[in-house]
């Protein structure tokens, strides 16, 4: 049984981690579902000058021809100019890196940002493609058969869990 | 009956008609249509999401305005397209429906969009094709005319939000209207409560109360209180066919005038699927003041046929 | 030569008999009838256990798509069906090309028929010149060369003067004439019954009315003429209803009604299937209803197969620009028992529609099973089962909106004039 760190606590492990790093002008996206729920709690807490992004990534996985359109697709909203702009990526879990290739190809439809630093709450390794998260609150190992999945209470706590696949 | 437009597993394979979709499938289309609304409004208009696949444009009636969206937002959804006007090839010179879609099947379609003057077309075809091809109905006969019924619910959804608490009156010549079917079809299936017909006698279909409808000859009544009015195209045949005596007495009692809106409620919405005969069921006035929707209609109208590609084309 | 048709169930409808018991053949007339048929000695005999020995069947109305349609059906296929189906004698009506309108044209078919031996054959004369609806043709003449009746088939006549004329004509020689009730500018463009299944399918309708309102009209015509009018394919309750005050009435009206109509209404359209194309169309459940409340109560003569062989291409087409038409002679029987079944109808009763009540309006001597009649017979099995898919289908034809039903109704041996065209050779006796 692996004993997975409090989520709460990487949370304010990233933002003291981020808040020297970042201007005013730096934008924050969340990917829906768990990275929009991440997002939701770092961006308040790094004094951002742009509202925060939203992003769903479902016109852009590389899965179609699988699985089709399955989940239902969210809006994606991004109420300030991508152009020129550093970007704070944010991610619940990074694993295959498939998923960050996708938003990465639709934020440059959106314009081409001045930089993108990922990140994510966990890494749990499994990379499929060289893609690196600048900033993570753990690192995880997850057994076979299982995964991570990332949980929201109703009072809005974040917490880790592993769940049979 | 098994309805042909799902697949076992209940998911949508075809887009025939609105009647018989499950209220789920409905509200997926929506839902997508409106993710595809944001992607409309940036620069970038394109997702990647159909790139390889073929939409071939299988029109046997013609029509640019729909044919345009359509193509629209395939392009839009990165697919290759290919407009087909039937109407001045092969079908002239004798050659059966099935086998000029079976020759196209040849060329690696992905997407048959199907217009056709007679009622049950698209089904024919849907019947036909490979199991990785998809039918979307872009308009049979008088049957039904899903993707506008179905952008018509997404405007009504977009600027009134809830179905459950709406009265819709949709007025002229239902008879030979597959958009008023499609429509009607996705209202009651979505739970609005009042769905209004308005008409003088000759332009009803018989029966037309078995599609869940209330009928009003007189359109003062049928207006009140209405907070969508829906204005269907009205066409000069009707007046040869003996259904009508002129376009000037149908304005009277059946043309939107301003005076007549005022009977609906204040913050009602205009909606009309174009193209739009002005001064015969609609004013200019209405047509372009502040309750017309009929612009952002068409806005929404490559949405929801990106929505609907892109949901078919994944099953 | 004598044949012993052995222990079936021998039904006779016109007189009512349906009881276990012996048939003897000899030659082409029907010898003797239980003891006395027993009693001669027969130089063959058909084990009839278990079978129903019924008389062949009169069906009124098939197309046999000669001469002209030949790359539809041809006699020879379409006989073939009329036998598999039991049926041993059929009329056919003038929709040929070019259509029965002259007697060398109705002598070439019969002769055509006779020589293939099946089925007897009785083509109905065209009433107007090319079915055109202007000019009469030779009745009487037409009547020399063998037909018993003359009509429009599914052509339209309008024209209320030709019509009194036409119908004047032939009742001047005591001429039936048979017509479909239909008024052309409302059946104009329709394909379906203008009803609820046709308003949601977006299909262009029939209203009940253009039988009803012309109607009306044949029977001022009848009462002004006192000719014999047989109305065709009955399809509405309103037609039903007009006939039965008819007959009330005493005019010389008789009427049939499609086997697709006793079954099927605008219901089983389904998802725009070209096998329910039909004329006239399949109208409602009330109106199939009070079809078979026609039927039951005799307002309804007879039931025929309306029999159109069209080929599947013709079929495959959007359902308004589909051709007309099902192939129904070798499935009349087995749907005449299906009705009988669902309706609790006393097989004698069921099957006088398609035997001596259709001889009746015919005007032959077929139909019956009594000492001296024609020696024609259907012997079925009602229990046996069978699937309907095309390679059982002899006819031309695989338009049938059945196709994948299983229907009870075998028909095990069909003889015509005492001879076994269908069925096992007889055996000689033990």
């Amino acid at each position: 049984m692996t004993t997975l760190p409090d989520a709460e606590a990487l949370c304010a492990k990233l933002v003291a981690e981020l808040k020297p790093l970042v201007k005013p002008s730096t934008a924050m996206i969340g990917l829906y579902t768990g990275g929009a729920w991440l997002a939701e709690k770092l961006h308040p807490q790094l004094g951002l000058s742009t509202p925060l992004g939203l992003m769903d990534i479902a016109f852009y996985r590389d899965d179609y021809h699988k699985q089709g359109l399955h989940h239902d697709p969210k809006r994606t909203r991004i109420a300030f100019e991508v152009e020129g702009r550093d970007l704070l990526l944010v991610d619940d879990i990074l694993y295959t890196g498939r998923t960050v290739r996708a938003a990465m190809n639709e934020l440059f439809d959106y314009g081409r940002p001045a930089s993108i630093t990922l990140v994510v709450l966990a890494d749990r390794g499994g990379r499929q493609l060289p893609i690196f998260a600048q900033h993570y609150g753990t690192q995880v190992e997850v057994p076979d058969g299982q995964r991570l999945r990332i949980k929201r209470s109703a009072e809005g706590r974040l917490s880790m869990e592993l769940e049979d696949a | 009956m098994h309805n042909p437009q799902l697949n076992a597993a209940g998911e949508l394979q075809h887009l025939l008609s609105i009647e018989g979709l499950p209220r789920a499938v409905l509200t997926q289309i929506l839902d997508t249509a409106d993710s595809f609304v944001g992607v409309t409004e940036r620069e970038v208009k394109k997702v990647p999401i159909l790139r390889g696949k073929s939409v071939f444009n299988l029109f046997f009636e013609a029509s640019t305005r729909t044919r345009t969206t359509f193509e629209i937002a395939a392009k839009r959804l990165s697919a290759d397209v290919i407009n087909l006007n039937i109407a001045a090839s092969s079908q002239t010179k004798g050659e059966s429906l099935l086998d000029t879609v079976a020759n196209l099947s040849a060329m690696q379609a992905d997407i048959f969009i199907v217009r056709h003057v007679a009622s049950g077309a698209p089904y024919l075809i849907a019947r036909s094709v490979k199991p990785h091809e998809h039918v979307v109905n872009a308009g049979d006969g008088r049957h039904a005319h899903p993707t506008q019924g179905l952008l018509d619910l997404y405007t009504i959804r977009h600027y009134k939000k809830d179905f459950t608490q709406l009265t819709v009156a949709i007025v002229g010549d239902i008879l030979h209207s597959r958009v008023a079917r499609s429509l009607i079809h996705g209202l009651t299936t979505l739970g609005t409560p009042e769905v209004r017909v308005i008409a003088p006698q000759t332009l009803l279909p018989t029966g037309v109360e078995s599609l869940g409808v209330r009928v009003f000859h007189d359109m003062k009544k049928g207006l009140a209180g209405a907070d969508v009015v829906v204005m269907l195209r009205l066409q000069n045949e009707r007046m040869r066919g003996a259904l009508l005596p002129s376009a000037q007495e149908f304005n009277k009692y059946y043309g939107l005038s301003p005076d007549k809106l005022a009977l609906a409620k204040p913050d009602a919405i205009v909606m009309h699927p174009g193209p739009m005969n002005r001064g015969v069921e609609i004013d200019s006035a209405v047509a372009d003041g502040p309750h017309s929707v009929i612009l952002p209609q068409v806005t929404y109208g490559i949405a929801v046929r990106m929505a609907v590609m892109s949901i078919i084309a994944g099953n | 030569m004598k044949i012993l048709i052995k222990g079936g169930r021998v039904i006779d409808p016109a007189s009512g008999r349906d009881a276990i018991g012996d048939v003897l053949v000899e030659g082409e007339r029907i010898a003797a009838l239980d003891a006395a048929a027993r009693d001669a000695r027969a130089d063959q005999v058909i084990d009839a256990k278990g079978l129903v020995v019924a008389p062949g069947l009169v069906d009124i109305c098939a197309r046999l798509r000669e001469p002209g349609f030949e790359y539809k059906a041809t006699l020879e296929s379409e006989m073939e069906a009329a036998i598999a189906g039991g049926v041993t004698s059929l009329a056919c009506p003038p929709d040929t090309d070019p259509p029965l309108d002259e007697p060398g044209l109705v002598d070439m078919l019969r002769r055509r028929a006779k020589s293939l031996a099946h089925a007897r054959l009785y083509p109905i004369g065209a009433l107007t010149v090319k079915l055109e609806g202007e000019r009469l043709t030779e009745m009487a003449e037409l009547s020399e060369s063998g037909c018993l009746a003359f009509t429009q088939a599914n052509v339209p006549l309008d024209d209320t003067q030709v019509l009194w004329r036409a119908l004047q004509y032939a009742g001047t020689f005591g001429f039936a004439v048979w017509l479909r009730a239909e008024d052309l500018s409302l059946a104009r463009d329709g394909v379906a019954h203008d009803g609820e299944v046709a308003t949601r399918l977006g299909l262009p309708g029939i209203p009940a009315m253009a039988e009803t309102i012309a109607l009306g009209r044949l029977l001022e015509l009848v009462r002004a003429t006192g000719t014999r009018l047989h109305v065709c394919r009955v399809s509405s309750a309103g037609g039903v209803a007009m006939i039965r005050a008819a007959k009330a009435e005493k005019l010389p009206v008789t009427c049939d009604v499609g086997i697709h109509h006793v079954h099927l209404s605008e219901m089983d359209l389904g998802y725009f299937d070209s096998h329910c194309h039909l004329v006239p169309p399949l109208r409602s459940p009330r109106d199939r209803d009070a079809l078979r409340a026609g039927l039951a109560d005799g307002t309804i003569d007879v039931i025929c197969s309306d029999h159109t062989p069209v080929d599947e291409d013709a079929k495959q087409m959007p359902f308004s620009e589909s051709e007309v038409g099902a192939t129904g002679l070798e499935l009349l029987l087995p749907l005449t028992l299906k009705w009988a079944t669902e309706t609790k109808t006393p097989l004698a009763k069921a099957l006088a529609k398609v035997t001596s009540d259709a001889a009746r309006v015919l005007g032959v001597k077929s139909g019956r099973i009594e000492t001296g009649a024609p020696a024609d017979f259907a012997i079925f099995d009602p229990q046996a089962i069978f699937r309907v898919v095309p390679e059982a289908l002899r006819s031309q034809g695989k338009n049938t909106p059945f196709m994948g039903y299983e229907l009870a109704g075998r028909v095990r041996y069909t003889l015509v004039d005492g001879r076994v065209i269908l069925g096992e050779t007889p055996k000689r006796p033990a």
